[in-house]
């Protein structure tokens, strides 16, 4: 195993995306853009939610956006390192004290509502400053 | 019929997964080919048949016999634990050299397709329902002691014996198992690796022999939505477009 997987894991890093995504966490409100593919032309479609689920795993990392499509809950699985996902914006910032939030699927309404998370961490305050 | 190209040796690394350009996530076996060596040629004059003898691993010296050990010191290469033969056309026999490694590129060509022989992982001593994937019998029903038997396994006076190749519990995999046109997505000449699309036999760690398909030649496509789209150009337009209008 010892000389194994140290060479899957560099051949995985070399598969990793080259344009890292803001940070975000869960509870913060993101919009996903997407590239699809219409006939010839290709553009980018955005989806827009709360992202409820982060799974970091390398180049398996994915995270699940939940929104509510015309009184239907939709969610989608993005894997982080897909070549069709071309960007990411944050939204807001959320408060929430699960890492899963998956209780959100029986709330509707305003109790389904994140609280806005004012307080920044360090990281986040030198991203907003460079992009300011 | 002796192959154009030589098949190389190897080690089966693990597996991940990466993505196509068209975004569809694979799962890719990652082998290491990078270190194999030419450790002698077969030739019809000599030996009734012409062949490479290739080479892969490292094996301690302390394992070496003396007839391996002049070999090695002969060829001045370190010895090596996996000795295969490929059968090879004489012109390609001739253009290899002796004690040299072989670069995978030379062999490979990625979206090609390959076939990978490796030995499957041991399963033991199994059942007939494992085995020979045999349905077990019902749970309940007043069923008891008749669970995941085979069966009856014969007829009665005629013919009196159980015919040949019955199949039955036994020891089940470490068999040399051959895998047919895998799709070899990515050549790493750097690293020596090979990326495969799907699994292989054996586990991680297991010597395997790659060589160059022997019936599916041609490129790879990588993903279903490609076929889908042109076979969309080719015809029936009108219900794939009303369907990619939502």
């Amino acid at each position: 195993m010892s000389d194994v997987v140290p060479a899957v894991e560099l051949l995985e890093k070399t598969l990793l995306r080259k344009q890292a995504l803001p940070e975000f966490r869960v509870g913060d409100s993101v919009r996903v853009w997407v590239l699809i593919k219409e006939g010839d032309k290709e553009r980018a479609q955005a989806f827009e939610g709360v992202v409820i689920r982060r799974h970091h795993h390398g180049l398996r990392s994915s995270f699940t956006v939940r929104k509510i499509s015309y009184g239907v809950g939709v969610e989608r699985i993005f894997p982080v390192n897909s070549p069709r996902l071309d960007r990411v914006e944050v939204v807001s910032r959320g408060e929430v004290r699960r890492a899963r939030l998956f209780y959100l699927r029986d709330l509707s309404g305003k109790a389904a509502r994140i609280k806005e998370r004012t307080t920044k961490r360090p990281t986040e305050v030198a991203a907003t400053t460079t992009e300011g | 019929m002796p192959a154009n190209r030589t098949g190389l040796l190897g080690k089966k690394l693990g597996m991940t997964q990466m993505f196509t350009p068209q975004g569809d996530r694979i799962g890719i076996t990652v082998v290491h080919v990078g270190t194999c060596v030419v450790l002698g040629k077969r030739t019809i004059e000599k030996d009734g048949y012409s062949a490479v003898q290739v080479g892969y691993g490292e094996k301690p010296l302390r394992l070496c016999t003396k007839p391996e050990l002049g070999l090695y010191s002969k060829l001045n290469i370190k010895p090596v634990r996996f000795i295969r033969e490929f059968r090879l056309d004489p012109k390609q026999v001739e253009s290899l050299e002796v004690g040299k490694t072989i670069a995978p590129s030379a062999i490979f060509k990625p979206l090609t397709f390959v076939d990978v022989v490796g030995q499957s992982k041991g399963k033991g001593y199994q059942g007939v329902i494992k085995r020979h994937h045999m349905a077990a019998s019902v749970d309940s029903h007043g069923s008891h002691e008749f669970f995941r038997h085979g069966g009856s396994i014969g007829c009665r006076l005629t013919p009196g014996r159980v015919h040949k190749g019955k199949r039955m519990t036994g020891h089940m995999g470490d068999d040399r198992v051959t895998v047919e046109n895998v799709a070899l997505i990515e050549v790493r000449d750097t690293e020596g690796l090979l990326l495969l699309r799907g699994s292989i036999p054996g586990g991680n760690n297991g010597f395997v022999v790659v060589r160059n398909a022997t019936k599916r030649l041609g490129a790879v496509r990588l993903t279903e939505a490609e076929q889908d789209q042109k076979k969309r150009a080719a015809g029936v337009k009108k219900p794939a477009a009303g369907a990619k209008k939502k």
